[in-house]
């Protein structure tokens, strides 16, 4: 027994440092670059145009072009997803039809992102003649983004009680009226969690970004404009050494935006399951 | 007249539905007619089982960055998958239910991490410290391994979260009621009963971390040779699309449209070991 006992107290401890070990890899990340990126922030970093192919000045081109491609992705996929996960939940009963809608969005969310930089370069930027450009990245994001905005949007949906939607189309209601007025303003928090992790991995995303929304270092004046997203450019600081100072910065506000939007996910979905459990 | 624009909104939602599986086949069909000519042309053989890489020279051997791939993907699972289990099951098994919903979101703040940032950090941090414990390039399998089980370890212990709270309570108390220690229904019992969630876990994982890019470009070192230790530099499937994917025209083009089929194959093959092991959890234990 008390070998048990012992042998318990062990395992329990190595289990405990294996989860503390995991922790400490993530404090360590996130301090490691906001140490060195933070003191690199100002307000020329952050609003000025780079000079000197981005050694000196600031990243606010970056920063319009990623939040500007991210936002625009999102406005694609979002009626996309959101009309996609109501035809599965409210229009339809398990068919072939809906077998394959599933099976088919599972695959996408599990093809590499450097597939769909090379699908994009070829099908947007190539063939349909958009060159690099906003437009190109948004769409390449948007099918990248669109299995997360079903899957989200579904659980959301279906968490909706049926009991509304009874009542709804008990008192003469259509089948349209219902979604719109009933299903999705209750479903909303659910479908603006998917929102903004498909923003934070937009954000983040670079293999798939860098062929088909190129590199250029300007603010863009239209979507046929290529654009340079903070990661890119993060990237091309990283790799070819121009700045390490400027690299730690962009990384800095490349983790915060990501870090803020994890946190009002987290927030959101803390809400929501708050609503589920009254 | 109220069901007639019913029906119209039937018929479009439909149509939006189909969008999904409208991209994979665009995305397929244009993988395929930019590769498949060119295997058709080099042959089968001398694409994968030839190690010599030479675009200028009409080389195309990929068998040492398939290589790469598995050596890495295999190492960045040795790393993530002990720790994001066994973080799972001190969460699950041996903690207070408050730590979970703090511990929780704070790992899974990783998955938020751009991959580019986790590269940089290999090769600042990681490299060195390889290069001046253990020799060689610094810049190795083993840095990217490292990096990529980081990168994993949210997946990984996620799914094993989800995998731990659906085996049933009633399996624990009848082993703690027949005398075990917690520890041991955990062992003999809870990760028995979770396991093909556990194993579906770990293979999804792998897909990521086989599919993954910026990160191992920067960490891996991207040498084109067959590798044969884990110090050594290694060029992934992955690395070599992105590498040269800037200036290549013609058939070297084709050969990375190519190198992204053989990408897509190995990954097929890992996402149907992940449904049969989850279609074993649903009917099994």
């Amino acid at each position: 027994m008390n070998f048990h006992k012992a042998s318990q107290a062990v395992a329990v401890a190595a289990l405990a440092a294996a989860t503390v070990l995991s922790l400490a890899v993530v404090a360590f990340i996130i301090v490691f670059v906001l140490e060195r990126g933070l003191p690199q922030l100002s307000a020329e970093f952050l609003f000025g145009l780079p000079r000197n192919m981005g050694k000196a000045g600031g990243i606010f081109p970056a920063i319009v072009g990623t939040f500007v491609l991210s936002l625009m992705a999102i406005g694609i996929a979002l009626p996309l997803g959101v009309g996609t996960a109501v035809y599965l939940s409210e229009y339809t009963r398990e068919t072939g039809l809906t077998r394959a809608i599933r099976f088919g969005t599972d695959c996408l969310a599990g093809i590499p992102s450097i597939i769909f930089g090379l699908f994009g370069y070829v099908f947007f930027v190539t063939t349909l003649r958009m060159g690099w450009s906003l437009i190109a990245g948004a769409l390449t994001l948007a099918i990248m983004v669109l299995p997360t905005l079903i899957r989200t949007s579904e659980e959301a949906i279906r968490a909706v009680p049926a009991s509304w939607r009874e009542v709804s189309l008990s008192v003469g209601a259509t089948k349209w009226d219902t979604v719109r007025k009933v299903v999705l303003p209750n479903a909303l928090p659910g479908i603006v969690t998917g929102v903004m992790l498909s923003l934070g991995r937009s954000i983040g995303e670079t293999a798939a970004v860098i062929f088909t929304a190129g590199s250029s270092f300007r603010l863009p004046k239209g979507v046929f404009d290529s654009v340079r997203t903070m990661a890119v450019h993060f990237y091309i600081l990283a790799r070819e050494g121009v700045s390490v100072e400027k690299a730690y910065g962009t990384a800095a506000v490349l983790v915060l935006s990501v870090l803020a939007v994890n946190v009002l996910t987290y927030w959101l979905m803390n809400r929501l399951i708050k609503r589920k459990a009254r | 007249m109220t069901g007639g624009s019913d029906a119209l909104v039937r018929r479009l939602l439909a149509a939006i539905a189909c969008t999904a599986v409208l991209c994979l086949l665009v995305i397929a069909l244009f993988i395929f007619k930019e590769g498949l000519p060119f295997l058709f042309k080099v042959g089968l053989g001398n694409f994968l089982l030839s190690s010599d890489w030479r675009p200028d020279a009409g080389k195309y051997g990929i068998l040492s960055m398939i290589a790469s791939s598995l050596w890495v993907t295999f190492g960045a699972l040795l790393v993530g998958a002990p720790l994001g289990m066994a973080g799972a099951v001190f969460l699950s098994e041996f903690s207070p239910t408050g730590l979970v919903r703090f511990v929780k979101p704070a790992i899974e703040l990783l998955a938020g991490i751009p991959s580019v940032v986790f590269g940089f950090i290999g090769v600042m941090v990681l490299a060195p410290i390889i290069r001046n414990a253990g020799g060689g390039p610094g810049l190795s399998i083993l840095a990217a391994s490292i990096v990529l089980g980081v990168m994993i370890l949210p997946t990984i212990m996620s799914i094993s979260i989800d995998a731990l709270a659906a085996v049933p309570p009633s399996y624990r108390e009848g082993a703690l009621a027949l005398g075990a220690t917690r520890w041991q229904a955990v062992r003999m019992v809870v990760l028995k009963a979770a396991s093909s969630g556990l194993v579906a876990g770990a293979i999804l994982g792998m897909g990521r971390a086989i599919g993954e890019t910026m990160a191992v470009i920067m960490v891996a070192g991207n040498a084109i040779k067959m590798p044969d230790s884990v110090l050594d530099s290694a060029r992934t499937l992955t690395a070599n699309i992105a590498l040269e994917m800037g200036y290549a025209t013609g058939l070297h083009r084709q050969a990375l449209f190519a190198t992204g089929i053989a990408l897509l194959v190995v990954i097929m093959i890992l996402n149907g070991l992940a449904a049969a092991a989850l279609r074993r959890r649903g009917t099994g234990t």
